[in-house]
């Protein structure tokens, strides 16, 4: 041993000051700085999430005054059971069929272009697949509002597009039918579900994709080598495989539909969605308990939804 | 495996991904004509002619500048705070392995995964339980609150493709943790960070739902916006800011793509 490392010790010396301290004691104890680490983001979800939440919650037990238009903060049922008035069960069940519908539209427009993507597309035409999908998904959700409401004016473009087709009558009937009529697309139910189909396509077709993905091709190859029609191969094989990736995209769908109370507000006839009738509730009624009883019936909706979904496997997929 | 890659598709496949990508892109290509028309007072198409001077009666416009500055300001902070806790969160949690990281992630991810109106009245009613005026810094709140999860999302998946040996290393040749976390860590997760905070940007600079219960008088960019649709007065102002909107929103996108495209997934699988 030389006599030059005699003096040197094992451990190097603490660069000193604050900065050398701190850094020895995070190094001798790494619980110490997860929890430090931990502590900011977790007490700003914790708090200001979670107690928002919970205070949300628990404004719904509470119940107004018809009289002064109070808020009477003693525990009541009371308000769950407006839930069930003809006129906001109404609501409730317009939303989640319009929620159901989206999800089934989203899915028939969504599968091609994610069969597509996951099957055929390769090289620069993925990356262009996947930027295709990803724009629409992150740009403006307003300015996608808004595109449509110029595309379903009646003075629009798609009204333009059918009188140049002499298509016309066609338009019209459509518009003369009860429920998904109106005086335009713009005001029509038709036109709410044409929105909210466009709007949430993306979260369909990404989770699509991802499932896709992960069938092999030569399944499908041995599915028509033994004979099946490519019908056959799709029902039996390409479907069942798909579904966890369905069910995954459904999720956003779904939820997003039953929270939206913009789309419905801009395009679409006068009769309420779930969202509408939460913001008019909190907003010129100023009835928190029963806006935020309605908040409570996406939730649940949304609890039973992830539930079923989670035993078809969809979790695997996201 | 992959034997059937040369073979191509079936027509009506073809056929139907191309109608369905034209379906998701037109709508957003119109934006950008209906900027130039020269019709005021509907949505007339086609236009009856273009013209380039809404451009300068929107800059001319005080109101539209106050929103674009506000919103602005809110996307700022709201990016700052988000990629704080983002970034710490996401350090504990792909540095260890503790009891509870399952719910921590949960905890991150739901603001974003429950329908945004469930956030917004949720804050709305604490803020009227507490008693708390509504301001600037009540749109901070709420923009930072759901902005978290898409910076963790894109520093976790660069955390786990970080070799944590590299750390190791850095400790073994005399750093202290600050110099490992200044030349090591940082250098490493810096991509994914700006990339996430780009996309925390945008989602900010956008956010309408949230911000209508959180936002007292003040008006946001989409807040402006949403007036404008719900009662039109300024069609042309309107698409004019419409296709700013979009580009704003845009080109952050696109850069945060760059950014992380070898290997990472963007954080778009949770909007």
């Amino acid at each position: 041993m030389s006599t030059a490392s005699i003096g040197a010790p094992a451990i190097l010396p603490s660069s000193g000051g604050v900065r050398g301290a701190l850094s020895d004691l995070f190094w001798r104890r790494p619980g110490l700085l997860l929890v430090l680490m931990l502590l900011p983001p977790v007490l700003w979800l914790g708090i200001i999430y979670l107690g928002s939440l919970f205070a949300l919650l628990l404004q719904s037990f509470f119940s107004i005054d018809e009289f002064s238009g109070l808020i009477n903060r003693e525990f009541t049922l009371k308000t769950y059971g407006e839930l069930l008035n003809p006129s906001n069960l109404d609501i409730i069940v317009r939303t989640v069929v319009m929620a159901a519908l989206v999800t089934i539209g989203a899915a028939l427009v969504a599968f091609p272009i994610a069969y597509y993507a996951a099957r055929y597309a390769q090289g620069k035409w993925k990356a262009l697949f996947y930027l295709g999908i990803m724009l629409p998904l992150w740009s403006s959700y307003l300015v996608k509002v808004y595109a449509w409401k110029l595309i379903l004016a009646k003075e629009g473009i798609l009204g333009w597009l059918f009188a140049k087709l002499h298509l016309t009558f066609i338009l019209d009937a459509w518009l003369s039918l009860p429920i998904v009529g109106g005086n335009s697309l713009s005001v029509s139910a038709t036109g709410t579900f044409i929105v909210f189909v466009y709007v949430w396509l993306p979260f369909m077709v990404l989770p699509l994709q991802a499932a896709l993905e992960r069938v092999p091709g030569n399944l499908i190859e041995a599915s028509a080598d033994l004979g099946a029609t490519p019908r056959q191969t799709f029902r039996s094989v390409l479907f069942p495989l798909a579904l966890p990736g369905l069910v995954a995209g459904s999720i956003f769908t779904f939820s997003l539909t039953l929270g939206d109370y913009i789309i419905p507000q801009i395009i679409g006839t006068s009769r309420l969605f779930i969202g509408q009738a939460v913001y008019a509730q909190q907003g010129t009624a100023g009835n928190i308990p029963l806006a935020a009883a309605f908040t409570v019936v996406p939730i649940v909706v949304m609890g039973f939804y992830l539930w079923g979904a989670k035993r078809l496997g969809a979790f695997d997929a996201l | 495996m992959r034997s059937d890659r040369n073979q191509s598709a079936p027509l009506g496949l073809k056929v139907a991904a191309a109608a369905g990508l034209l379906f998701l892109h037109l709508p957003i290509l119109l934006i950008f004509v209906y900027a130039f028309t020269t019709e005021e007072k509907s949505y007339q198409w086609p236009p009856p002619g273009f013209t380039t001077q809404w451009f300068a009666v929107t800059w001319n416009r005080p109101d539209v500048w106050q929103a674009l500055t506000l919103s602005l300001q809110v996307a700022a902070i709201s990016t700052a705070i988000a990629l704080m806790l983002g970034t710490l969160c996401a350090a504990a949690v792909s540095g260890s392995n503790f009891f509870g990281r399952e719910t921590i992630s949960l905890l991150v991810i739901l603001p974003i995964a429950l329908p945004g109106i469930i956030t917004g009245i949720a804050l709305r009613s604490a803020f009227s339980l507490a008693e708390i005026p509504f301001s600037f810094w009540t749109i901070v709140l709420g923009h930072a609150t759901f902005c978290v999860v898409v910076v963790y999302n894109n520093a976790v998946a660069r955390f786990r493709r970080t070799s944590g040996s590299m750390v190791e290393a850095s400790m073994d040749l005399g750093a202290d943790g600050f110099q490992t976390f200044r030349y090591v860590i940082l250098p490493n997760i810096g991509t994914a960070l700006l990339a996430g905070g780009m996309l925390a940007f945008a989602l900010s600079f956008d956010e309408v739902i949230v911000t209508t219960f959180t936002a007292g008088q003040q008006q946001t960019l989409p807040i402006w916006m949403l007036e404008e649709l719900v009662r039109p007065r300024q069609r042309p102002v309107t698409n004019v800011v419409a296709m700013v909107v979009f580009l704003a929103t845009f080109l952050p996108i696109l850069a945060a793509y760059y950014l992380t495209r070898d290997g990472d997934q963007v954080a778009g699988s949770g909007k």
